[in-house]
């Protein structure tokens, strides 16, 4: 069987050049595929779906005072548990714990083993592979954030937000913002344990300056200035003003798009196969 | 059988090497482009080039596959082989020349080959926890028309192993997986990387029949690979690459016999007959030269110095153990590089696979 495929390539080309064109062949299997696979990596799954809600129950317990109201704090503190103010700082760490140490790590590997590399020898454009991680850790996030709120609410004395809808954009725009940075070492580190050091570099300070261990009104007003530029920070703030006052965070908002617009582009510039 | 290379049909000595083996300076014209049938070629690389930095790894290369030939692209280690491949599947943009697969441009559009072209490259992994299956109908997914997972499963030996994760498989059936995802867009040209480094003697034959095989089904293949025994057996036609540059094309066959075209025996008599036969093959017009070594006696002569020898001495009453002395690519590689062929393949054959002397009884 010598080939009928091989006879006509020149009548073929222009045929087979707008369907390959599309490069969008298989997206769902690849996001279904790689989503079953971080199923099968129960440590990954344990730390980015329980961490938040692990964090702020055991803030909650562990730290003492945190459940008891807070009588002298100003407003709009004052009258809220301790452990309420911390739920927005413990929902950014979800969205950080995801972006800068999940992700990079995961496409670093997948380069450093030669996988994207295989990957690029098919249909399949390196968008699609973006976009199947950027879609499963967006799944992944707020269900994180969502149990943590639900355990939150049943174990805690929590204020129900003042305005969902600042919050929950505030939250989106963070991810956003956050996947950004995550995606730009993603597309860069040529090896896990690089992409590693550098997630890890960006974790703690960005934690800092979100407020994990300055939640709420005990954070120092140069400390909230300077948070309110980094995308957690201005997360974090923004989450806290759509939860418990009235107002649109304009600022934190700005930030936040400011970052995704100039970070995400350059990210998909940058990336690399090998 | 003792013949140790099928004779080339109507193929005159000293040939070969003028088929495609232009050194650089040459201009390329039709007759490096075309097959001696004059089928439009399924792969053309003419004058690739290709420097990182100050290095350059491709010089110049230029070749053409027809459809449904097995391609070889042999040389040592950082001959250029990888480079040249990773160029004409457009996973590298070239410093100068032009590759076309089936008449598309990789370097201008490299989404123009994907659906044609199957690639297996060197080192490239998968995620350990996905299984064959999982892998096989992942990678199928991309494709416009794929081939039937399960059937690649079957032609590839890995059906038992379907689910089985990709971190738990042995380096033969990852290098067979390998394989079965560059077949699995239902390519009419695949590249294959050194498929076979890495994997025991036994292994090696297994993915030998196997390649065979897929061409069997129509595929052009384009083998890269530094062991010559490889290429020698499963090459219609190969390039040696050595630093960047062509240095022979043809058949293997034409190749060694372009070399040397001359054919070496060795025969071990009783001691009795020795001098009756010493007679009898100085006498022969198909002989050159005879000589001792040790016990046995080395005749080189024409192509038909065999049959002449053995049918001489069985008129006389004297039966020879006959061995065979082949010549192989290296001995091309030897004379038209004047290196001897650098094995740093760490898990290559032995030498004496590559210059193999086959056993036979002359009769």
């Amino acid at each position: 069987m010598t080939t009928q495929t091989a006879t006509h390539p020149q009548v073929a080309a222009p045929r087979r050049r707008k369907i390959a064109g599309t490069g969008w062949h298989g997206l769902r299997t690849l996001t279904l595929t790689e989503a079953r696979l971080l199923l099968r990596d129960p440590g990954t799954v344990f730390f980015a779906l329980l961490f938040p809600t692990v964090l702020l129950v055991g803030v909650g317990f562990a730290i003492p005072g945190m459940r008891e109201v807070m009588t002298d704090a100003p407003p709009p503190w004052g009258g809220l548990t301790a452990v309420a103010v911390y739920v927005p700082v413990a929902l950014a760490t979800a969205v950080a714990t995801v972006a800068l140490t999940t992700m990079p790590v995961y496409f670093a590997t997948f380069r450093e083993k030669g996988v994207l590399r295989r990957l690029s020898t098919t249909p399949m454009k390196p968008q699609g592979l973006i976009g199947a991680h950027v879609v499963i850790n967006l799944v992944t996030v707020c269900v994180a954030a969502l149990l943590a709120v639900l355990v939150g609410s049943l174990v805690f004395d929590l204020a129900a937000p003042a305005n969902l809808s600042i919050v929950v954009g505030s939250f989106l725009l963070g991810i956003l913002s956050m996947f950004s940075l995550g995606m730009l070492i993603a597309s860069r580190a040529g090896k896990a344990s690089t992409a590693s050091a550098i997630g890890m570099t960006l974790y703690f300070p960005m934690l800092f300056l979100a407020g994990m261990w300055t939640p709420g009104p005990i954070m120092p007003e140069a400390l909230r200035t300077i948070g309110g530029y980094t995308p957690l920070g201005a997360a974090t703030q923004a989450m806290t003003t759509g939860w418990f006052e009235t107002g649109v965070p304009v600022s934190q908002l700005v930030v936040m798009a400011v970052w995704t617009v100039v970070l995400l582009p350059l990210a998909a510039r940058l990336f690399r196969w090998s | 059988m003792t013949t140790a290379h099928p004779v080339p049909a109507g193929s005159s000595p000293g040939s070969a090497l003028a088929a495609g083996a232009l050194p650089s300076s040459a201009p390329v014209g039709a007759s490096s482009t075309t097959r001696p049938d004059g089928a439009a070629p399924a792969i053309e690389i003419v004058a690739l080039r290709k420097a990182y930095g100050s290095n350059v790894a491709v010089r110049d290369v230029s070749l053409a596959v027809g459809p449904g030939e097995i391609f070889g692209i042999l040389g040592p280690n950082g001959a250029g082989k990888t480079t040249t491949v990773e160029c004409l599947a457009g996973l590298r943009q070239a410093d100068g020349g032009t590759v076309r697969i089936l008449g598309r441009d990789p370097q201008a559009d490299p989404a123009s080959v994907r659906e044609v072209l199957g690639v297996q490259l060197q080192e490239a992994e998968l995620n350990e926890r996905m299984t064959v299956a999982e892998a096989l109908r992942l990678y199928a997914s991309f494709y416009e028309s794929p081939a039937d997972p399960a059937e690649l499963m079957d032609l590839l030996d890995l059906t038992p192993h379907r689910a089985r994760q990709f971190g738990k498989l042995s380096g033969g059936q990852k290098q067979r997986l390998s394989i079965a995802l560059a077949l699995v867009g239902n390519p009419q040209v695949a590249i294959l990387d050194e498929l076979t480094t890495g994997l025991d003697p036994q292994a090696r034959r297994a993915t030998w029949e196997l390649v065979e095989r897929v061409r069997d089904r129509g595929v052009t293949i384009l083998l890269v690979t530094h062991f010559m025994d490889e290429a020698e057996r499963l090459c219609d036609r190969l390039v040696i690459i050595d630093q960047g540059v062509v240095v022979a094309a043809g058949s293997p066959a034409e190749l060694i016999e372009s070399v040397d075209s001359s054919r070496v025996l060795r025969l071990r008599l009783e001691p009795h007959e020795e001098a009756q036969a010493l007679e009898i093959l100085t006498g022969l017009a198909d002989v050159q030269a005879v000589t001792r070594e040790g016990h046995e006696i080395e005749v080189t002569g024409t192509r038909r110095v065999l049959p002449a020898v053995v049918l001489a001495l069985a008129e006389a009453d004297v039966v020879p153990d006959v061995r065979t002395v082949t010549r192989s690519l290296e001995d091309v590689f030897v004379h038209v590089t004047g290196r001897t062929y650098d094995h740093t393949g760490a898990t290559g054959p032995t030498a004496t696979d590559d210059r193999s002397s086959t056993e036979g009884a002359g009769r």
